[in-house]
């Protein structure tokens, strides 16, 4: 069942655009949504759920059209922008008590059972949880009610190593009854080496990609040559970076021909990012 | 069912997967009927994607190790012992195949090559 489906989602800036955003995600994965900095990861989550109004485009969520449902679908949605930052200096239990309100299918019990597996104090405020705890609660919120589809802007980043494979371990919990579906935005492609089924990759508000990540990672290869073999190579590639000896650049899969003599390895996922955005930079300028 | 998965190999995930557990199948160390446990939860228990795990279970489907009963799962495919012998032979080929390549690139005659795999086949 197709959770969600993001259709040719617009939204204009005066310095930035994004262009005819499109993915979708079946129930029952986890989908990375990765891209540097300032590739329009926030503003599509946040257009997406009407935080900001967008310019075109439509978003269906369990197949009924967000902008013609969106109280009743916000109820399967739980969305957050990096940990609970709204009413950051009152008691967890009080912000609680406001939000379960929203939610015809609050299921306190579930609120208990998270609160207690996750550690959370509810007599503390949002300003004195950690990262990690702020993102926890945030994601007892959403599954309190229930939700089948969370949308999490870098619910890892300033989280220490173990505090963030202790989330993804968790997320992958989340999905193993086949009926929820997570999209989460990073800028730390390892968080995604594991556990990601799927992976968007935005650059300059335009989707690069977005296919199964393992097929994405057979779609590339890291070559690396010689000054001599770069010339004859190098329409092929997508970026490369020169230096004394040769040169290590991204080809995709299909265009790597075995006469050309070129080292060629699988690439990581940041592989992939890093030499598409060097392409951006070095090729063309931004088209804003 | 043992799987270690090596994060560090060369070896795609899905394929370390299918080559171990089709070498237990072969070994008889997971007998016929025994019933996989399911994909989700191979996922969540070895922390890799649910992807990986549905593509490591179609090749074995394809390769007539397992077989899908829906909405009961997957088991090990009746498979008699000529038959299993029948596969391992048929995996040894392909990865044969290739290495013989190798060798051919390398100049060893057949009759140099058997002589070394003689040498180091009782090896190890």
């Amino acid at each position: 069942m197709q959770l969600l489906s993001v259709q040719n989602l617009c939204k204009n800036y005066d310095k930035f655009r994004l262009k005819d955003v499109s993915f979708s995600l079946d129930a029952g994965y986890i989908m990375g949504f990765i891209g540097p900095n300032g590739a329009g990861k926030t503003t599509t989550l946040k257009a997406m759920m009407g935080l900001v109004k967008k310019d075109g485009g439509r978003v269906f969520v369990m197949g009924r059209d967000f902008d013609e449902h969106e109280m009743d679908l916000k109820q399967h949605i739980g969305f957050s922008l990096g940990g609970v930052d709204y009413y950051a200096k009152i008691p967890l239990r009080r912000i609680t008590s406001v939000v379960r309100r929203f939610y015809a299918s609050w299921d306190d019990e579930a609120y208990r059972r998270y609160i207690r597996r996750f550690e959370l104090d509810e007599d503390k405020r949002p300003t004195e949880l950690s990262g990690g705890m702020r993102v926890k609660y945030a994601l007892a919120l959403a599954l309190s009610h229930n939700a089948r589809l969370l949308l999490l802007a870098e619910p890892t980043s300033g989280l220490d190593p173990v505090a963030r494979d202790d989330l993804l371990e968790l997320f992958q919990e989340l999905i193993e009854d086949g009926e929820r579906s997570i999209l989460f935005s990073t800028h730390i492609t390892s968080d995604l080496e594991k556990c990601a089924d799927y992976i968007t990759y935005i650059e300059n508000g335009r989707i690069v990609e977005s296919r199964a990540r393992d097929e994405l990672l057979a779609a590339y290869r890291v070559v690396k040559g010689t000054p001599e073999q770069y010339s004859a190579v190098s329409p092929r590639l997508i970026s490369a970076k020169k230096h004394a000896f040769g040169f290590t650049g991204l080809m995709r899969t299909e265009d790597v021909r075995p006469e050309d003599g070129l080292a060629a390895e699988a690439p990581a996922l940041e592989d992939i990012m890093i030499y598409h955005a060097r392409k951006e930079n070095g090729n063309e300028e931004p088209a804003v | 069912m043992n799987i270690v998965i090596s994060g560090a190999s060369d070896k795609p995930i899905y394929q370390q997967l299918f080559d171990q557990i089709s070498s237990q199948i072969i070994k008889g160390e997971l007998p016929k009927g025994y019933c996989l446990p399911p994909i989700r939860t191979v996922a969540k228990e070895l922390r890799i994607s649910v992807i990986t795990v549905k593509k490591a279970w179609e090749e074995l489907e394809r390769a007539g190790f397992i077989e899908t009963m829906v909405g009961r799962g997957c088991f090990v495919a009746p498979l008699k012992p000529a038959e299993l012998a029948d596969k391992r032979d048929s995996l040894a080929a392909d990865k044969l195949k290739k290495d013989i390549e190798y060798y051919k690139s390398l100049g060893l005659s057949l009759e140099e090559l058997l002589e070394l795999v003689k040498r180091y086949y009782s090896e190890e």
